[in-house]
């Protein structure tokens, strides 16, 4: 049962029953999930709900016991022949994860590579593509998340929020279908976290999908379509954020944002 | 460090006074100077008027073309045994962290073998190689032999105890690299891996370069203290070496002492001409983990006999400050 059976264009994530473990400890419990084309989701919860780790698992970071996950119609991690499924190589994996970008919270940015060299580096020696046409594009990206004049600077010369948006920037360089974050100001200072904000917003009104984990409540009213609540392994409660955060239908909900809002 | 005007728009138009006090005072220093100043001045007396260490001999032998040439030997041995001992120490790191179970093993019997058994034992045994397998030869196992060798003829004792010596020193270097792909944090890899890099991609471009730094140092050592091994090859028995070079020298002119002393000027030379390309090389790879590179001794020395005479502030000299834009930390001093 593919995705296309029930909406016709499939939705960009489909997460069916997906189940994690980490030896005897169960993080995912059964998450049914769809993210639509342009949609942006944003996952709040408590730590240890889970909701990094449904992340990871959409680009195949880690590998999922039970269930099944698509991106864009295609199954991740497995290709199924009849009822079996086989477990992709590591080139397909590879293959997969070009069309998917990450953010991570701790930007995870290649500190012995310049800015514009962290963005250039998987277009010119994943794709192959022209140096020219890689670098070009590298700098007008770098200019859209307004750092031009930081493309020869190395991370450790820049701060937190400049450094993020790099990261922004260098998963874009792939030209990605889907973009995940993964709590992407939650290193921040404070007075650094708009600015990473301003450049997600400014992406999502390119009509880019996105799965936002995050804790920016006013970020997930204002930019996001769907909320997602998850505790325990388990979404408790999804809905348009505004009627999630102002309505929420359950206890476990409510005591949650009133502590977080 | 004044803080630039435009960032700080609420300071003092007037400079501050420099605050001037008498700085702490440490006698102690003074007397251990005193005490080594005499120590040293009584070993030098001894090193002069001692006869026994015949510096005429030792000036008369140290450009002595056959130690010269044993050194060239000694280098020729460090840097090919090197070489070979890193690029396989390389691999065995890999092999060892891979998720291949046998490829770990095999790593692991490596290491338990090379390292497990003295350097001296093992370059005796690349010596008697021949002994065990007098001829060598290409072809299909257990079938015909297309081209066969005499074992002495391509083996000979050089290329011996190259072999000796770079077997051995690649265990070692399976650690230090093993040690220094460790240092590089998951989350590169995990980075790397979510723009669609393979594994070895991910190692030769992302890890290794990282790990550089960690493996560095240690691998300074390692080349420092295989010029010193190389006086071990005459257990092979290789005997054109700068030691052995020495040795007989010494022997025949029955005054083994001061060609000894010539020997460890020599080595003394080259580990020094060593230190020198390995700081440089450390520089070079810590690229990117500092905001601002400390100065090399030369750009020090260019400094002060060029410079202002504001020494201090030639050495705080911060990198540019991070520019204008939104949202920046203000100043560069003390992040």
């Amino acid at each position: 049962m593919t995705a296309e059976a029930r909406t016709g264009v499939p939705p960009m994530v489909l997460a069916e029953g997906v189940h994690k473990r980490f030896g005897r400890l169960e993080v995912l419990r059964g998450i049914d999930l769809a993210v639509q084309r342009s949609e942006v989701m944003c996952v709040i919860g408590p730590s240890g709900s889970g909701k990094s780790t449904f992340l990871r698992c959409i680009n195949h970071l880690e590998q999922i016991n039970a269930g099944r996950l698509y991106v864009d119609g295609v199954l991740v991690g497995y290709r199924q022949r009849g009822d079996k499924l086989y477990e992709l190589r590591e080139s397909e994996v590879a293959q997969q994860r070009i069309g998917v970008g990450m953010v991570f919270q701790h930007f995870n940015l290649f500190p012995h590579m310049t800015a514009l060299g962290n963005v250039v580096e998987a277009p010119l020696r994943v794709k192959k593509e022209s140096k020219r046409e890689v670098h070009e594009r590298a700098r007008a990206l770098l200019d859209r998340v307004g750092l031009a004049d930081k493309a020869d600077s190395y991370p450790s010369q820049l701060s937190g929020g400049q450094q993020q948006r790099v990261a922004i920037a260098r998963a874009l360089a792939m030209r990605p279908k889907l973009m995940l974050f993964d709590e992407p100001t939650s290193a921040l200072d404070p007075e650094l976290v708009g600015e990473v904000l301003d450049v997600m917003r400014g992406l999502a009104e390119t009509g880019m999908t996105m799965v936002v984990v995050t804790h920016e409540m006013g970020f997930a009213r204002e930019v996001g379509d769907e909320l997602v609540f998850m505790d325990a392994g388990v979404v408790v409660e999804a809905g348009p954020p505004r009627e999630v955060l102002a309505n929420p239908q359950h206890e476990r909900t409510r005591s949650f944002l009133s502590k977080v809002l | 460090m004044t803080a630039p005007p435009d960032t700080a728009p609420r300071a003092a138009t007037v400079p501050p006074e420099d605050i001037k006090a008498v700085p702490v005072r440490h006698p102690w220093r003074w007397v251990s100077v005193a005490v080594l100043g005499l120590l040293v001045a009584m070993l030098v007396n001894s090193i002069v008027t001692n006869d026994a260490y015949r510096w005429g001999t030792v000036g008369k032998y140290l450009f002595d073309q056959r130690l010269s040439r044993g050194a060239l030997v000694t280098l020729e041995l460090t840097v090919v045994a090197m070489a070979l001992g890193v690029a396989l120490g390389v691999v065995l790191a890999v092999m060892r962290l891979s998720p291949n179970p046998i490829l770990t093993s095999v790593a692991w019997v490596y290491l338990w073998v090379f390292r497990g058994t003295p350097v001296y034992t093992q370059l005796v045994f690349w010596g008697l190689i021949s002994v065990l397998y007098p001829q060598l030869g290409f072809g299909v196992p257990f079938g015909p032999e297309f081209a066969s060798f005499q074992t002495t003829q391509l083996i000979t004792f050089f290329v011996a105890a190259v072999i000796g010596l770079s077997l051995n020193e690649a265990a070692y270097m399976a650690e230090i690299v093993r040690a220094g792909i460790l240092s590089v944090s998951e989350g590169q890899t995990e980075a790397a891996a979510a723009l669609g890099m393979r594994r070895g991609h991910i190692m030769r471009r992302i890890v290794l370069p990282q790990a550089m730094r960690v493996i560095i140092p240690p691998t300074g050592n390692e080349l420092i203290s295989m010029l010193k091994t190389t006086s071990l090859v005459i257990a092979v028995p290789l005997t054109t070496d700068l030691y052995s070079s020495a040795r007989e020298i010494g022997i025949r002119l029955f005054q083994p002492l001061p060609l000894l002393i010539c020997a460890a000027i020599w080595y003394l030379a080259i580990t020094s001409v060593l230190m020198v390309g390995q700081y440089y090389l450390e520089r070079h790879f810590a690229r990117g983990s500092q905001r601002s590179l400390p100065l090399t001794p030369l750009q020090k020395l260019r400094r002060r006999l060029g410079g202002s005479p504001g020494g201090r502030e030639a050495r705080a000299a911060p990198h540019v400050p991070l520019g204008g834009g939104g949202g920046e930390r203000a100043g560069g001093g003390g992040l």
